[in-house]
């Protein structure tokens, strides 16, 4: 019954200057599901996400230890291109932030790092792309235009979509509707629902009813440390811990 | 077809690579180069003028055929140069902070307006000290006044006011508006707020306006060419032409007598000392007396 | 309370007036364009042209542009990007005691060092012979006494990229430095540009360190290694003759308003761009 594990976290800790955000943390996550990580704000779980793909590389402060096994490989300490590993994943965060480039381009950046540069291939490309995250009948007519001329939940799309362009294997996404209306974010949803066949999601969220809409697995976190993770059918209806039933009830937020 | 993607996309990474170790090297290399030219300008200044520097020269006025190389000192320039940016600061200290403190809660609300005078100071410090100069010059002959102490105090008070404010404001910007919400809930009045509160909460960053402000009018020569004139006396009014440090270091170099120089090149020792001080104790003041501000 | 802050807010226009109206008996006598053009400087027969000294103004700010520019900008990206948070720490007080040197310390250093720099090694390199007193020497001074004013705002702006767009192209496979070079360096452009505007500007006005090196000959310079005579020296130099000429006071200060026009013109485009920039980024 157990599907394949796609992502293994083992002992990983993270310190800044000397406050330690991770403490020994050891998850799961399941191919072609949604987990959603789950806690209050300030519990370590965007930095958690941030660890997988080594966004953490950027932040001189942090110092990461532990193992982090993408398909049985370590990614933490290797001395494999690191780019490579990040285009293994695709990164939706909190609020949009396209780049200071036209939409066209957003899409084509990833693509033409990975050496795609043929215009019309390219085009096609760009098209798919912006079908899939469902923008393409609304920015068809203005490709060339800055992508910062979108609304805040079109833009989310694009992010999406260009995301999904560097042919990623895995999802993550960093509470991907917190800046978003209601409709916006019901979109994005549905969205996840329908990438799940073909992705591996990770999403951060301290939503509880959104959790609850789109798991597929629970990982809970509080204070740093991974309190409990399971089945989504099991944590929501079986809780194992005190402090997961209190969450749950809403008396920790 | 994937495969010479692949090894043209492998290829591309590795230039990138060696690209970045490029960029890395002349990036490294230009903080590096702006850090040696400080020391080199300061062992240059050091080098030349540190062997003319003795008590003598200054604690004595110039004496008779001092500009030909004789006896005398700098002790006219260097009281003219404190004289004329104490009074500067002083002047542009006290019609500086009402107007940074008014910007921030009077004026608070009217975001616009404040934003309007926030600009205006920019433009204001953009402008060069020889046009604050030129328009010294230009106010003294249609007001009657003659170069003096006085002209000179005020031009540089013009000149450093802009300075003054946005450095005290920012510092007032930066207080957390909790703090104003919690005077005012104890039943504070505005001016109680701003003279009693804020300016204790923005106190290094007044400091620090003063200090910067200091070390512009004492540094600063374009603007009193104009205004000042120039004596071998100490002034004893502020209507007295006076002498100032950065003024005798211009006048003196270009005199062709040896002697005349070695003092212009002591007289850049004791400039340079006097900001060197001034940025020392600037950055003492940032970092000891923030112990009363709060912090969020 | 409030009279004083007009008066501040006034404060551009009454210099701008104050200027013109001093110049004012100058350009009653004389085209604004043949002011601005001619070469001919003979102020005993009445004679104005201010083309030399706007083009040696113009030769000395842009050359010392070019030199803190490049420098300027590849610090700022080190020191935001690259660097240990240590060494921003040790520039800081660097570029504040560089801001904080006074013009005329500037001058002394460009005549001690930089002039016998540019006579003896420079020029020799370059097959030029020249005293040292040269565009050359006043541009590198100036250069130097600009960077920190440049570099600080470039921290500033760099600083004010939220870190979420590097994260994205990032997570996209892009390199740290491919990173930098198609989206950091593309977000920061208009800051960028307007940086080095007002570093133009502030360039443009400084008077005793520049006329202190760079040799005031009246002559429209044709290379880095001739001698120049940039507009704020020729007001500084000339301040003791000003009231015995005819016309000669109101010529300087004409010459104090083009300098005033023109560094208010970059003040005004280089701020207001900042702003918008602000604006947008945010």
């Amino acid at each position: 019954m157990e599907a394949n594990h796609k992502i293994r976290v083992e002992n990983l800790s993270l310190r800044v200057n000397g406050h330690e955000i991770l403490k020994d943390i050891n998850v799961s996550i399941p191919e072609n599901k949604i987990t959603v990580i789950l806690g209050p704000s300030g519990c370590g779980k965007t930095t958690l996400m941030k660890s997988m793909n080594r966004l953490t590389d950027i932040y001189p402060e942090m110092h990461v230890r532990g193992r982090i096994l993408i398909d049985e490989e370590d990614i933490l300490n290797t001395h494999k291109d690191v780019t490579a590993i990040r285009k293994k994943m695709g990164l939706l965060s909190q609020r949009p932030y396209p780049l200071p480039m036209s939409i066209y381009n957003n899409i084509a950046f990833g693509l033409r790092i990975s050496g795609r540069k043929k215009r019309d291939l390219l085009d096609k490309r760009v098209e798919h792309y912006l079908k899939q995250a469902s923008l393409w009948e609304e920015v068809k007519g203005r490709l060339r235009e800055p992508a910062s001329s979108l609304s805040i939940g079109q833009q989310q799309r694009l992010c999406l979509a260009r995301g999904l362009a560097v042919d990623p294997e895995i999802i993550l996404a960093d509470e991907p509707t917190s800046a978003l209306d209601p409709i916006s974010s019901q979109e994005i949803e549905k969205k996840f629902l329908d990438l799940k066949q073909d992705y591996t999601i990770v999403l951060v969220t301290h939503i509880l009813r959104q959790a609850a809409r789109l798991a597929d697995h629970v990982i809970f976190m509080y204070l740093g440390e991974v309190i409990e993770q399971a089945p989504a059918e099991e944590f929501f209806h079986h809780p194992r811990t005190e402090i997961t039933r209190a969450y749950l009830k809403g008396s920790i937020n | 077809m994937r495969r010479y993607l692949s090894k043209e996309y492998t290829f591309r990474r590795k230039i990138q690579v060696y690209e970045e170790l490029f960029f890395r090297l002349i990036m490294l290399l230009a903080s590096l180069l702006i850090a040696l030219v400080l020391l080199q300008i300061v062992w240059s200044i050091f080098r030349e003028g540190v062997g003319s520097v003795s008590w003598e020269m200054l604690t004595n006025t110039p004496k008779g055929g001092f500009y030909f190389g004789k006896e005398g000192g700098i002790l006219n320039a260097i009281i003219g140069s404190l004289y004329l940016g104490l009074g500067a600061t002083l002047l542009a200290f006290v019609t500086g902070l009402p107007v940074a403190l008014f910007m921030n809660t009077w004026l608070a609300p009217r975001k616009r307006l404040v934003n309007l005078v926030r600009f205006t100071l920019d433009l204001l410090w953009g402008i060069p000290s020889i046009v604050y100069g030129a328009f010294g010059f230009a106010l003294m002959i249609a007001l009657g006044i003659k170069a003096s102490l006085l002209a000179g105090i005020i031009v540089l008070a013009l000149l450093i006011l802009p300075i003054m404010i946005r450095a005290i404001d920012e510092g007032l910007k930066a207080s957390p508006p909790g703090l104003t919400e919690a005077t005012y809930a104890l039943g504070a009045t505005t001016s109680e707020l701003s003279f009693s509160v804020l300016t204790r909460q923005c106190l290094p960053h007044i400091l620090t306006a003063i200090l910067l402000s200091f070390g512009r009018a004492i540094g600063d020569a374009a603007s009193v060419l104009f205004t000042t004139g120039f004596t071998d006396n100490i002034p004893t009014s502020l209507g007295q032409p006076t002498a100032s440090l950065p003024l005798a270091i211009f006048f003196q170099l270009s005199s062709p007598i040896p002697e005349v120089k070695e003092r212009a090149y002591a007289a850049a020792v004791i400039l340079t000392v006097i900001i060197l001080i001034i940025s020392i104790l600037s950055r003492i003041f940032t970092n000891k007396y923030s112990r009363n501000t709060i912090k969020f | 309370m409030s009279l004083w802050l007009i008066l501040m807010l006034a404060m551009p226009v009454l210099i701008g007036g104050g200027l013109l109206w001093k110049s004012w008996s100058l350009l009653h006598d004389h085209a604004l364009g043949e002011l601005l053009l001619s070469t001919r400087w003979r102020p005993l027969s009445g004679e104005f042209g201010f083309a030399p000294f706007i083009l040696s103004s113009l030769w000395v700010t842009l050359v010392s542009l070019l030199i803190a520019g490049p420098v300027c900008v590849l610090s700022a990206i080190h020191l935001t990007q690259y660097a240990p948070r240590i060494v921003l720490k040790v520039m800081q007080p660097v570029t504040d005691i560089l801001a904080g040197i006074p013009s005329v310390i500037y001058g002394v250093w460009g005549i001690v060092a930089i002039v016998p720099l540019v006579s003896r090694n420079l020029a020799p390199l370059m097959g030029a012979e020249t005293t040292g007193y040269s565009i050359l020497s006043g541009a590198i001074v100036l250069a130097v006494m600009i960077i920190p004013f440049v570099l600080n705002i470039l921290i500033e702006i760099f600083r004010s990229i939220p870190i979420e767009l590097q994260e994205a192209s990032l997570s996209l496979g892009a390199s740290r430095w491919y990173t930098i070079k198609y989206v950091t360096l593309r977000k920061a452009l208009p800051g960028i540009v307007s940086a080095l505007g007002l570093g133009l500007s502030r360039a443009f006005g400084e008077t005793i360190a520049v006329l202190m090196v760079v040799g005031n000959v009246t002559i429209i310079p044709r290379g880095v290694f001739q001698p120049g005579y940039p507009l704020p020296a020729l007001i500084a130099n000339n301040y003791g003759e000003m009231l015995s000429i005819p016309m000669y006071d109101s010529a300087l200060m004409f010459g104090a308003l083009i300098l005033f026009v023109i560094v208010m013109v970059f003040n005004l485009a280089a701020r207001l761009t900042i702003i918008r920039y602000e604006k947008v980024s945010q």
